[in-house]
């Protein structure tokens, strides 16, 4: 143990000693993060705080996020071709890219296919030496995405050139492999590590080709990473990115404020008004990926009536909701997809807020004396930031067409699984942020007949909706494929199976001398190619 | 000596019983799962589901599953975080001197003020003194841990900037870590400013800290001081024309000490609650915070494995407490 210790110090000081090279010049960034990363080999994670602290600066992935959209770029693969059928992704892999040199770990070899195949073939393979390398390793994300059931085989074809063979086609698959579960690791690091009998030190020091190498992390407090000269992508205007882990709004706005730190997620909604009023900050604002709905159990009567739900969604006052609970941050939902999503319709007009007609239409549909649940979540999200309030809202708006309204909620895990319940009673408030940007992946996830019993919380199987949804995914054509949902949103707006609520602005202090900083719609923080002015 | 000692550490065996009974079923009586947890808004099918509940373990039997963690805990193995996929214990020991470093000041200070605060208001009761100490303490006592060191740090650290916003040192130092205690750490590390660095970031959270239990130290120590003030020993010994300061200081104290030294070694427990909420403040990274993420989280093996840590060491530190008495007080000598 203590010399485990004390070749881990050794180790740690010849970081430090890279670490502080140049140090009077070096520019460093610090970044107040909200949380602790859960580990450093994304794949093995869900969450937003791990993904910003591993697979965003260390690593990347054959395919990247164009910066502020959710339109897909060449990555590590330089170019890549679908064939007739949709069946086979064949990419063509960037030379030259190099992993990064730690203190830990010095690659003797550029990236080639052989990473590639590592990188995924742990994920799928339940045989493969690093499937289960550590404990509870679920691969969740990999699974949630169905890419066991989707990918039939990963074909090396030479050493730049990676096929994936697909059991059927799937128009988001190029999407998906955009996404953090998809980091591109070093198989070479791994097999130094197998070798070294420290398989779990993957997810403790991680080694990428990312524009960012990972130099330490103290537990709950600091994570410290160095620009890495070898970037294929160029070197970054900054030295060093430093993450200060500070868990409490207000502490994050304190530092912030007092130099300590220079870039902070989520600040407090209390605080917006005094951030803008402060000319050493800037406050940047974008809508976010999400949408927050209210989903009624379209299986159990009165709500398996379309024009009862319709009714009730008329009777919703949504812009007291906006003021109320997003406190100005966001705008009314009138689609189940947000606005800066390919393929939103626009075209379509939402349900006016109009309780007569409401009670009209409830009466035409013989509904009358309706008393039903309302599900308020226990926690706070971006698309619902106080679902409680909400939910009096929406009580008080259904009383005024004669529905009496009985809130309800339950411990966290205990509401996502009663919520998915078929024979569940009422209607739930929840919502959804986006994982890639792909519109299958609110509308097919959300609403397909697949996710009846799953994350298709309305228990909606509606065939005219699911047939387009499903003919989406098999074409790689996007023109096309824009028009199947644009149809689609009409059909989800006809039946009414939520109460689409709203879509909430993201907000992204920093201060004043940074620059460069683009804020991503899928709610990640990436500091590539921002700098910073001392 | 030796027999109250073997008396008190047979004692431990079935307290540890029951602890690791309570720290094993308390998470499960909550409702909710990890895994159900894990999937989040997505939702899991129920054979994903119950192929994750098999992999976890937590399919088996709770009495199984309660033997399991017996019989690692015996053999030192306190499981694997669900969320990190670390070792428990490992992750323990990470934090926790940065809680121990942050109780230790918070107790020093405690101390340090709570006592002489608690004699000065007997020996002059019902003075102004008196009442301002005892209002004072009852104010500190009251105070909402998360208001106060909010409060603290928007004015000595926002407005006058005397000290820093939070975090244990500035991220200008950056050293490796050997024994955890950022205070010897900074000086081991012999790096000019960081020892300096580290106390000023130690200030304010020790303060907030020490705030409930100075507030407890200073009021039994006034009301042990004012019963042994009246004692017949006291007065023969002022009779005698003793200084006025050695009868306080030698003859009441020294017997006063007794509750309050009990009481100290009570707050243990809630230097280590009052943790939670100023570890989160002052982004802090000891075991208060982590647990109570684990809590919400329901990572069964850390709140299981990390409870149980906590109670073994107040368990300890209240046996230590037990030994203390006889020297402090040569009545009690333990036979």
């Amino acid at each position: 143990m203590i010399i485990r210790r004390s070749m881990k110090a050794a180790l740690l000081g010849v970081s430090l000693a890279l670490f502080a090279t140049g140090a009077a010049s070096a520019k460093n960034l610090v970044y107040c993060s909200e949380g602790s990363p859960e580990g450093f080999d994304s794949a093995l994670y869900t969450a937003g705080t791990t993904f910003d602290a591993s697979s965003k600066p260390v690593f990347n992935r054959l395919v990247e996020f164009k910066r502020g959209t959710t339109e897909v770029l060449p990555g590590l693969a330089e170019s890549w071709s679908v064939s007739e059928d949709g069946l086979e992704y064949t990419f063509n892999l960037r030379k030259g890219v190099k992993f990064h040199t730690t203190s830990f770990f010095t690659p003797t070899r550029d990236f080639n296919a052989d990473d590639v195949i590592f990188s995924f073939e742990r994920q799928r393979d339940p045989n493969h030496p690093w499937h289960a390398y550590t404990a509870g390793a679920s691969w969740e994300y990999f699974n949630g995405m169905s890419m066991p059931d989707l990918i039939k085989e990963i074909v090396k074809v030479d050493d730049h050139t990676v096929k994936f063979v697909l059991n059927r086609p799937e128009a988001p698959m190029i999407a998906n492999l955009a996404m953090d579960f998809a980091s591109i690791l070093s198989a070479e690091y791994a097999d130094k590590l197998a070798a070294d009998g420290k398989m779990d030190m993957m997810n403790q020091e991680p080694v990428g080709t990312g524009p960012f190498s990972f130099v330490g992390y103290q537990k709950d407090a600091v994570i410290r990473y160095q620009a890495f000269a070898d970037y294929w992508g160029g070197k970054q205007p900054i030295d060093n990115l430093i993450f200060a882990i500070t868990p409490d709004a207000s502490v994050r706005l304190q530092k912030l404020k007092a130099g300590e730190c220079h870039v902070m997620p989520y600040p407090a909604p209390a605080d917006i008004a005094d951030i803008k009023a402060d000319s050493n900050l800037n406050l940047m604002e974008q809508e976010g990926l999400n949408v927050g709905y209210l989903a009624y159990n379209t299986q159990m009567a009165p709500f398996d009536n379309p024009k009862v739900r319709k009714a009730l969604n008329m009777a919703i006052n949504k812009q007291a909701i906006l003021d109320a609970v997003f406190q100005g941050a966001g705008q009314a939902a009138k689609n189940p997809i947000p606005p800066t999503m390919w393929s939103y319709n626009d075209q379509i007009v939402d349900d006016p807020y109009d309780p007569d007609a409401a009670k009209k239409m409830l009466d035409e549909a013989g509904v009358s004396g309706l008393k039903m649940k309302v599900w308020a979540m226990p926690v706070q999200r971006p698309y619902n930031p106080n679902a409680r309030r909400m939910a009096e809202l929406i009580q008080a708006d259904f009383a005024k067409v004669g529905v009496e309204v009985e809130i309800v909620s339950y411990e966290w895990g205990e509401y996502l699984k009663r919520s998915t319940e078929k024979d569940r009673d009422g209607a739930i408030l929840l919502g959804w942020t986006g994982d890639n940007g792909d519109p299958d992946n609110f509308l097919a996830v959300l609403l397909g007949c697949d996710g009846v019993g799953g994350a298709n919380r309305a228990q909606w199987c509606h065939q005219p909706f699911d047939d387009l949804i499903q003919k989406a995914k098999t074409i790689s054509d996007k023109a096309e494929r824009t028009k199947l949902y644009e149809e689609a949103q009409v059909v989800f707006k006809e039946q009414a199976p939520w109460a689409t609520i709203a879509h909430s602005v993201v907000f992204m202090p920093m201060s004043a001398k940074v620059s460069g900083y683009v804020m991503d719609p899928l709610g990640g923080h990436w500091f590539d190619g921002v700098d910073i002015t001392e | 000596m030796i027999r109250f000692l073997f008396g008190r550490l047979a004692l431990l065996v079935p307290t540890f019983i029951g602890v690791t009974i309570v720290a094993f079923g308390f998470i499960r009586l909550l409702p909710g799962d990890p895994v159900l947890l894990l999937a989040g808004e997505r939702g899991l099918s129920p054979e994903r589901y119950n192929q994750l509940m098999e992999q976890f373990g937590f399919s088996e039997p709770i009495w199984r599953q309660y033997l399991d963690y017996i019989a690692g805990v015996l053999t030192g193995d306190l499981g694997n975080s669900i969320v990190t996929k670390k070792p428990v214990f490992d992750e323990f020991m990470a934090l926790f001197p940065a809680t121990v470093e942050l109780a230790l000041c918070a107790i020093v200070i405690a101390v340090a003020l709570g006592i002489p605060a608690g004699i000065l208001a007997a020996v002059r009761r019902g003075s102004v003194a008196d009442q301002a100490i005892m209002g004072t303490a009852l104010i500190g006592y009251s105070m909402p841990i998360f208001w106060w060191g909010l409060l603290l740090i928007i004015l000595f650290s926002g407005i006058l900037q005397w000290t820093p916003v939070s975090g244990r040192i500035s991220l200008m130092y950056f050293f490796p870590q050997v024994t955890g205690f950022m205070l010897i750490d900074s000086l081991l590390s012999g790096q000019k400013g960081a020892f300096q660095s580290a106390v000023s970031h130690l200030i304010l959270p020790s303060i907030v800290l020490a705030t409930i239990p100075l507030a407890v130290i200073a009021r039994q120590t006034r009301s042990a001081m004012l019963e042994v003030l009246g004692e017949d020993y006291v007065r023969t010994a002022r009779a005698k024309g003793l200084a006025p300061l050695r009868v306080v200081g030698l003859h009441a104290l020294r017997n006063a000490m007794i509750p309050v030294l009990t009481t100290i070694g009570l707050q243990v427990g809630v230097l280590l609650a009052g943790a939670i909420l100023t570890e989160t403040i002052f982004s802090w990274p000891g075991i208060g915070k982590w647990m109570i993420d684990s809590i919400a989280r329901r990572d069964y093996p850390v709140v299981q494995g990390g409870l149980l840590m906590i109670a073994l060491i107040v368990m300890i530190v209240n046996l230590t407490v037990d030994m203390l008495y006889g020297l402090v007080n040569p009545r009690i000598r333990h036979t």
